[in-house]
């Protein structure tokens, strides 16, 4: 009879609690927050040179199936992370500000590379200076384009952020205040 | 046709057709270009197409043009129409002043000119007269200006956080 191998795959520990024989106590939010870092649904809203960087990312030698988001979104109304990837021009602004209002609470945005995150190397009149101009940004991911390593720290900084964030952030004041900046409520 | 034979054959069919609307003709890097007055382009374009010998019927492009220094003839429009059977391009240009930048359109001849018209008009405030949709195409529709006018900056203005020290200028 062979015998089986433990598995050297790491996966997700349990969050601290109180066990005991049939029975294990811990926090909703901690629970919560670790079912949901750990099964992000990612919107990629890839419009150059980045998204490409994405598709590698997607594809098997670094897949971004291991931490839980390899279920890509292509409606926002079912999506919890925003990736805007690549070069917006102004005139995708409304485009984009769009997709960000129809995807549902909670939500989180990843901003990929130079153009998405500053309008990289194209400071002119017809691109956007940076999407946090128009919609909230959670993480910034430098690089033109970054490599798929840099995408999943950032994925990771994300994960980090869903964890530890209050279950109903939306209710919180600072959240609506920053909304309320951008025009949002 | 040699491009000299066509030069000239050009000329002399714009000449008898319309006298005067020649301005000038040269063959520029082995391209025959003919600067024309800017009233008459749509009825020249028309002749060209309907002409039996040279049937110029495919509008390959057209490009706005704008060169400040050329006081009084500041703005341009380039067309350049293609013969297909016979392989034959020819580059037309019309100059105009940037005070009056008002062109007869060419959309009657060459559907084709449509978006072509639409984007000069964007990028360079050239209004083709009689054009069926003239609005913006490329940029945002709230946009103030015609960015390809040499006197705006190619630099979005809003941004803060460029220090001249850093980036040499």
């Amino acid at each position: 009879m062979s015998t089986i191998v433990k598995s050297s795959i790491d996966i997700v520990s349990a969050p601290q609690g109180i066990e005991g024989p049939g029975f294990f106590a811990t926090r909703i939010d901690k629970v919560v927050g670790m079912a949901r870092a750990n099964s992000l649904w990612p919107l990629p809203f890839a419009t150059s040179c980045c998204g490409i960087e994405f598709m590698a990312t997607m594809a098997s030698t670094y897949d971004l199936g291991r931490f839980g988001a390899e279920r890509l979104s292509f409606s926002p109304r079912q999506a919890d992370l925003l990736m805007v990837m690549g070069t917006i021009a102004k005139k995708m602004g409304p485009v984009l500000r769009q997709v960000y209002e129809q995807m549902a609470e909670p939500k989180w945005v990843l901003s990929m590379g130079a153009c998405a995150s500053s309008g990289g190397i194209f400071d002119t009149y017809s691109v956007l200076q940076g999407i946090d101009r128009i919609i909230p940004v959670d993480v910034y991911v430098p690089g033109c384009p970054p490599r798929p390593e840099q995408v999943l720290d950032g994925i990771l900084q994300i994960q980090k952020l869903v964890e530890n964030e209050s279950i109903r952030r939306r209710d919180t004041p600072e959240y609506k205040q920053m909304l309320a900046k951008y025009g949002m409520e | 046709m040699e491009k000299e034979i066509l030069l000239t054959t050009v000329q002399d069919k714009l000449k008898a057709q319309f006298g005067e609307v020649l301005i000038s003709s040269e063959l520029l890097y082995d391209y025959p270009v003919f600067t024309i007055k800017s009233d008459s382009i749509c009825d020249v374009v028309r002749f060209l197409y309907n002409d039996e010998e040279l049937a110029f019927q495919y509008l390959t492009t057209l490009a706005g043009l704008h060169y400040p220094n050329n006081r009084g003839h500041e703005l341009g429009v380039m067309y350049q129409l293609h013969n297909l059977p016979k392989n034959l391009r020819i580059r037309i240009k019309i100059f105009f002043s940037i005070n009056h930048p008002v062109v007869p359109t060419i959309t009657p001849v060459f559907s084709a000119a449509n978006w072509m018209e639409r984007q000069e008009f964007d990028f360079f405030g050239i209004i083709f007269s009689g054009h069926p949709n003239l609005k913006r195409i490329l940029n945002m529709e709230d946009m103030t200006y015609h960015p390809m006018r040499k006197e705006y900056p190619l630099e979005d203005g809003t941004r803060e956080d460029k220090d001249d020290k850093m980036f040499g200028r």
